[in-house]
């Protein structure tokens, strides 16, 4: 019974290839658009957590000086007292991140990846020693004479050596950059500032400004992630609608026969998980096509991930498998679930009901309404009052579900207001029919609602983002050269060279003092149009530049004025009796801690002892690279305390691009994956169609124009959906931005607004709809009029 | 002549080959006569009415209504047609379900560029759908969406009216007060009427009767 | 596998990597083997010899607290050498490693510590004598007076060593054999120091007293192919003899002893003379060892049982091994140390 039941509900497949093939490719695109997001987002986060990861940035505290380098001296110091601490040096070495590491001390066994399985220890210790790097990184430093060693695991532009090799190399020897603090230290230590006075020590996640700025770019591409993943549910939803619809005289025959309702259901959903593990497959198949295709330069790391021999990636193949094939299985049974529900109830005898659905789609459209308005609303008090990670999401959660359920209702009444100011008859028709399609079509527009939404936000974020961050670099490296000279001597030796030779040099000047209680940093700023001009306030008062240079007035981030409640006129006690007004106050993107800036001379009576090593300079751009040159023959400067601010920028923001790269093609890839719902739908609508447009083809219409107004329709729709999304994407930027990213990090990110993108998305948006219609509109223009008839005709 | 019908065949492709449901039938009809064409399940009758009403075309033969030859007749011309010079009521889903009463009413007339509004009323005045003309087409009673559909036909003054076995869904009692509603309306406008049935009482109501059998005229 | 523990495993040959670590167990190119009737010369000696592969300074001692606690203690420094020299600087070949423990009849607490030479982390020196690594010291101003501190995660001590004795050179004056074959080491020992000092552990301060034993040995290839670990006894009789002996397993075992009379008086006795049998088992920290073990030196009439007083005296440092105090008890009563490798 069985197999010959199985044999009749498989047989309309082979009927129907071409539903198959919609059924199976809607499963595998949902599938492949998680695991490629996933992968991308993976890959991403390995990328740029790699050079953190491996100096431990992030897991451990380290101890920075408070200007200039580290003694090595200073560091056995430190190991003779009984602090576990591991040397640093980081330089720049032919435009490279070079990092030099103590693996022997370094905790947790940090150190290249590929050394710890099974490489040359001693080779890496001892000789000219091994440099690990990507492989267009290790082109760079080819005349370094180390053993170079291909590392895809590492971040671009990062290599990692010995400490000693490092030192050699920058020229830096018994100089180091910074300390990594082991996690467990022996007891009786005595305190820090008896053996190392002036170290600061930055708790464990205080990271680099990159890190911290990526953190935030990861967790929102892992909402992208889930979104696209809502979307591809709702195109599952509608192949397992339309193969359901399509097989229901088949089900009733065979129950008619004496099948039993309980095993034909689980014969079918034996079938459907069939069907989804073989999408599965592919989906996940495709998810790494998409991903390697769209990062070519990683693959390497992404076989990782899929299971070849990375080592620390070797755990993830199976559950990499697992989880898309899970995702498919669940979200076929999601959208099934519905499905199963109207067989089970379906009366033995039932007719095909085609009115049926829209019908009682009208009589949840209440309820619908209801649940829409309560989630808004709930969203709404989650706007003004939530606070926290976990508000943010939910917050996101309910504008989303709570739009697209109410996505069908606005369409409705706009419709409505459509077909009570069309003037012909068959304007009226039209407007009236598309509101009658509605309810059909709502899971496919709610996917292109979410579709859009998701790109419109993301878009958004992604671009404040860039311009946030390209604008913030602007700012903190607004200097043609950084130099960090080693000591006082020398400090004094390069002021007396450099200063005939450019237009300005700016002291960097610092001090770690608690701020409001707060752990902060206090920097000094010399009144020079540099600052004037590139610096941009979130709020200051007016002529702000001048009420500093007085000495009236203190500059502060963002953050310390969040965590300490500070509002510009608030004062700010900088040192003991010393209290001033904050004056401005400034985005610092990326930075864990306070920061306040007072003018130099009053920094310098404050903080006597404190002299400047490091230093801004500015001069044409042209004379950079003859000035570097100078700096290092005249007065012996090593390479690595020279620093290109272009370098760096070119370096950080290249970091970004891939990223803004796979954001783009990921947009399209959503929308198209909503087209693909809307051409879905409209197949499964088609059969249900042709007594609706029957009567007004035998009235005197043609079945080219009957065609042409059906595409008319998906375009309507579409483009009131993309209309309804724009507010909708704005809003999940604004969560995203302001809510989310406060919640995780402590700083705002500005929205930026970017019309030319949201136009180019509807209009991408328009083509899939356009696609989508398109088929079903020809198919309409030729249906056969003996077709139309049968809808008349007594022997139906 | 409002309509001549010479000669006229239609074959439709069947599960065993070619089946020819109309094997050279013809028939007159003029203005203000009404017609019964009855026969037998699969005798044709209805495949005739799709073919005069430009719903279809045939494979042989020749109808001219109005003084026009339907073979002349492109898509959009046998649309027009539809449109302006017959009206066919058919047994089921005649309405547009997504319009009211009301608008499924003037629809035809309206397409049809001859919208008369009085006309529309006092139509469905006298098919006692008043009360109704806001409501939708699936809130009205089977003997009333077909009193819609006759309202709408006869709104645009056709010059024929083709009727498929409009009662064919309705009780008998219903059947005969909508039959006699439209026979009154249609011979008050002077159009001609032909009508589907297999029912010898609803035939004989009718001024002629064609009996097919086997696609031919008996 | 981390950098870290692949560094350490330069240490434990034949416990981790049975074929020996970058051809350790099987030659020894450009490094110094030792040679028998080479004798060792004395302060340079207690220094380290950086052109042997391998060398420790290693100290365990049995110690009573007020209430008659019986408590153990090590203070170990290992030196591994990638290469037969030395320099000053990162580029030193020399690796350091220390471990340090304390046991008690409950409780276990060790730390290990890893250093480069060349940068001042680690290092010893012969005269006056310092060995040191971070923050642990074993420092004096001569051999036979020593000051002796390490710290751990929860745990420190700080300990005053006096030499009641002279060295010990065991096998043929230092020379001693570890395999049939003919690998040796150079192997003395300071097995006659009075202890005294303090325990930090969690639960306070703690006095003690007692005696400890000071091994040196280094050589370039200490182990045989074949030769799996070893089981190493240092016991002290209440009579003031002391037992050295070892046994390294393989293909066939391999035994050595050493017995010291009060006096100072050495004996030393080859292969197959000294017996030590498992008697039981326990489980320490997952590893099934012999905690019970029957000792036997014919010659000296010794035949006694050598008892753990923890047996979870497990070394869980980056490669693990067992190392405790032990009771003795039979022909000749006393206490001592055992160390165990090559059982995980």
């Amino acid at each position: 019974m069985n197999r010959a039941a199985l044999a009749a509900l498989l047989s309309h497949w082979r009927r129907s290839p071409l539903q198959l093939f919609t059924l199976l490719a809607g499963l595998a695109l949902a599938t492949a658009l998680w695991s490629g997001v996933q992968a991308i987002n993976a890959e991403a986060r390995a990328s740029y957590d790699a050079a953190a990861a491996t100096l431990g940035e992030g897991q451990y505290d380290q101890l920075l000086p408070s200007q200039g380098s580290i003694p090595q001296s200073t560091y056995i110091a430190l190991r003779r007292a009984g602090w576990l601490v591991s040397p640093v040096l980081e330089g720049r070495l032919n435009g490279i991140r070079l990092i030099g590491l103590d693996p022997v001390t370094a905790p947790g066994g940090l150190g290249p990846v590929r050394l710890g399985e099974g490489g040359d220890i001693s080779g890496f210790l001892s000789g000219a020693g091994q440099i690990y790097a990507q492989a267009n990184a290790l082109a760079a430093l080819s005349d370094t004479g180390a053993t170079l060693i291909p590392s895809p695991d590492l971040a671009p532009g990062t290599a990692i050596t010995d400490i000693g090799t490092a030192q050699r190399l920058l020229g830096r020897a018994g100089q180091l950059t910074r300390l990594i603090v082991a996690p467990v230290q022996p007891i009786g230590q005595q305190p820090l500032s008896d053996i190392a006075p002036g170290m600061t020590r930055r708790a464990a996640q205080g990271g680099s400004d990159i890190g911290r700025l990526t953190d935030s770019f990861h967790l929102n591409l892992t909402a992208f992630g889930f979104l696209s993943f809502a979307v591809g549910i709702f195109i599952v939803h509608g192949a397992i609608g339309l193969a359901f619809e399509q097989r229901r005289p088949v089900v009733r025959t065979l129950r008619a026969l004496g099948m039993p309702l309980g095993r034909l259901t689980l014969l079918m959903a034996l079938e459907l998980t069939g069907f989804a593990l073989l999408a599965g497959i592919i989906g996940v198949g495709l998810g790494y096509v998409i991903a390697a295709a769209l990062l070519p330069d990683v693959a390497a790391t992404l076989r990782g991930l899929y299971g070849a021999d990375v080592s620390g990636t070797l755990g993830l193949r199976p559950v990499w498998w697992l989880s898309g094939l899970a995702i498919a299985v669940g979200g076929t049974a999601i959208a099934a679930a519905g499905a199963f529900w109207q067989l089970a109830r379906m009366p033995l005898l039932a007719a095909a009901q085609p009115r049926a659905w829209a019908m009682q789609a009208g009589r949840g459209g209440r309820w619908q309404a209801m649940a829409a308005l309560g989630l808004l609303a709930g969203a709404g008090v989650l706007a003004l009052l939530g606070s926290g990670l976990v508000a943010g999401f939910a917050l996101l959660g309910a504008m989303l579900i709570g739009a697209a359920l109410a996505l069908p209702l606005l369409l409705d009444r706009v419709l409505a207001l459509g077909q009570r100011l069309a003037k012909g008859v068959t304007a009226q028709w039209f407007w009236a029919d598309t509101r009658q399609q509605l309810p059909g079509l709502s899971l496919a527009l709610a996917a292109l609602l979410l579709a859009m939404a998701a790109n419109v936000g993301v878009s958004t974020m992604v671009s404040s983002f860039r311009l946030t961050f390209t604008g913030f670099l602007d700012r903190v490296l607004v200097s043609e050269l950084y130099v960090t000279t080693a000591d006082q001597a020398q400090a004094l030796a390069f002021l007396t060279y450099v200063t005939p030779k450019v237009e300005a040099v700016l002291p960097l000047m610092q001090v770690d003092r608690p701020l409001a209680g707060l752990p902060a940093e206090i920097y000094a700023s010399r009144d020079h149009r540099t600052y004037r001009e590139n610096w941009q306030f979130l709020q200051a008062v007016p002529a702000v530049w001048d009420v500093l240079a007085t000495g009236q007035g203190v500059l502060i981030n963002e953050q310390l004025g969040r965590r300490a409640g500070l509002a510009l006129g608030d004062l700010l006690e900088i040192s003991p009796g010393t209290s001033l007004p904050v004056i401005g106050i400034y985005g610092d993107y990326g930075n864990p801690v306070g920061q306040a800036i007072l003018t130099e001379p009053l920094f310098q009576t404050l903080f006597p002892t404190v002299q400047p090593t490091r230093f801004g300079l500015r001069l044409p751009s042209a004379d950079v690279p003859a000035l570097t040159t100078m700096l290092t023959d005249d007065l012996g400067l090593p390479p690595g305390q020279i620093i290109n601010q272009t370098a760096i920028k070119a370096f950080s923001l290249d970091v970004f691009e891939r990223t803004f790269t796979v954001t783009t093609a990921l947009n399209i890839l959503t929308l198209a994956v909503a087209g693909f719902a809307i051409l879905m739908s409209l197949l499964t609508l088609a059969a249900l169609r042709l007594p609706q447009l029957a009567p007004v083809w035998a009235l005197g219409m043609t079945r080219a124009a009957l065609g042409r107004y059906e595409m008319a329709r998906a375009v309507l729709l579409a483009v009131l959906t993309a209309v309804l999304a724009l507010p909708l994407g704005l809003a999940l930027a604004w969560v995203l931005l302001a809510r989310v990213n406060v919640a995780a990090f402590g700083w705002q990110l500005p929205l930026f607004l970017f019309p030319w993108d949201y136009a180019r998305l509807g209009g991408f948006a328009l083509l899939a709809a356009v696609l989508a219609a398109l088929w079903p509109a020809i198919r309409l223009a030729r249906t056969p009029p003996a077709a139309l008839l049968k809808v008349f005709s007594n022997e139906r | 002549m409002l309509l001549t019908v010479r000669n006229i065949t239609k074959i439709y492709a069947g599960a065993e080959g070619p089946v020819a449901v109309l094997r050279g039938v013809s028939l007159d009809l003029d203005a203000g006569q009404t017609l019964a064409l009855t026969g037998e399940s699969g005798s044709g009758k209805s495949t005739l009415l799709h073919l005069i009403g430009g719903l279809d075309a045939p494979d042989a033969g020749q109808i001219t209504l109005d003084g026009v030859a339907l073979a002349g007749l492109d898509d959009a011309g046998r649309a027009a047609m539809r449109r302006g010079t017959v009206g066919v009521v058919f047994q089921q889903f005649n309405l547009i379900p997504s319009l009211t009463v009301a608008a499924n009413i003037a629809f035809q007339a309206r397409l049809a560029g001859a919208h008369d509004p009085v006309w529309a009323a006092d139509l469905a005045g006298r098919m006692g759908l008043g009360p109704h003309l806001a409501k939708y087409p699936e809130q009205l009673s089977g003997g009333q969406q077909q009193r819609v559909a006759i309202a709408r036909t006869l709104c645009a003054r056709p010059k024929l009216v083709l009727a498929d076995e409009p009662t064919g869904n309705l009780d008998e009692a219903t059947a005969d007060v909508v039959l006699g509603l439209m026979l009154e309306l249609v011979t008050e406008s002077g159009a001609g009427l032909l009508m589907v049935t297999h029912s010898e009482r609803l035939a004989a109501m009718m001024g002629r009767r064609l009996h097919l059998k086997s696609g031919l005229v008996a | 596998m981390n950098v870290k523990a692949l560094i350490v495993l330069l240490w434990f040959p034949v416990s981790a990597q049975p074929q020996g670590f970058a051809g350790l167990g099987a030659s020894a190119d450009g490094f110094t083997n030792p040679t028998q009737g080479q004798p060792l010369t004395f302060p340079a000696d207690h220094g380290s010899h950086d052109d042997f592969r391998i060398e420790w300074w290693y100290l365990t001692a049995n110690l009573t607290g007020p209430d008659g606690t019986a408590y153990g203690l090590q203070w170990t420094l290992f030196r591994s050498a990638l290469a037969p020299q030395t320099s000053e600087g990162w580029s030193s070949p020399q690796l350091w490693m220390g471990h340090a423990a304390v046991t008690t009849p409950d409780a276990h607490y060790l730390a290990e510590r890893l250093a480069r030479g060349g940068v001042g982390q680690a290092g010893v020196v012969a005269e006056p004598f310092g060995a040191w690594i971070d923050d642990w010291q074993l420092t004096g101003p001569d051999f036979d007076h020593l000051t002796m501190t390490a710290t751990g995660p929860n745990f420190a001590y700080d300990m005053d060593l006096t030499a009641q004795g002279p060295l010990v050179l065991h096998g043929d004056a230092g020379y001693s054999l570890k395999s049939g074959a003919g690998q040796a080491s150079y192997y003395y020992s300071q097995p006659f120091f009075d202890i005294a000092g303090t325990l930090t552990l969690p639960e306070g301060d703690i006095a003690v007293t007692g005696s400890a034993w000071l091994d040196r040995e280094w050589s370039s290839q200490p182990l045989a192919e074949g030769q799996t670990g070893w089981d190493w006894f240092s016991l002290s009789f209440d009579d003031g003899a002391k037992l050295m002996g070892f046994r390294l397993r393989g293909l066939a075992d391999y035994t050595s002893a050493t017995w010291i009379s009060a006096d100072g008086t050495v004996t030393a006795y080859a292969d197959g003379t000294f017996l030590a049998t498992p008697l039981e088992t326990a489980n320490a920290a997952g590893h099934d060892l012999p905690v019970v073990w029957r000792v036997q030196l014919p010659d000296k009439s010794l035949d006694v049982t050598v008892q753990a007083i923890n047996p979870g005296a497990w070394m869980a440092v980056s490669v693990p091994y067992w190392e405790g105090p032990v009771t003795v008890t039979g022909s000749h009563d006393g206490r001592g140390y055992l160390e165990m490798t090559g059982y995980d």
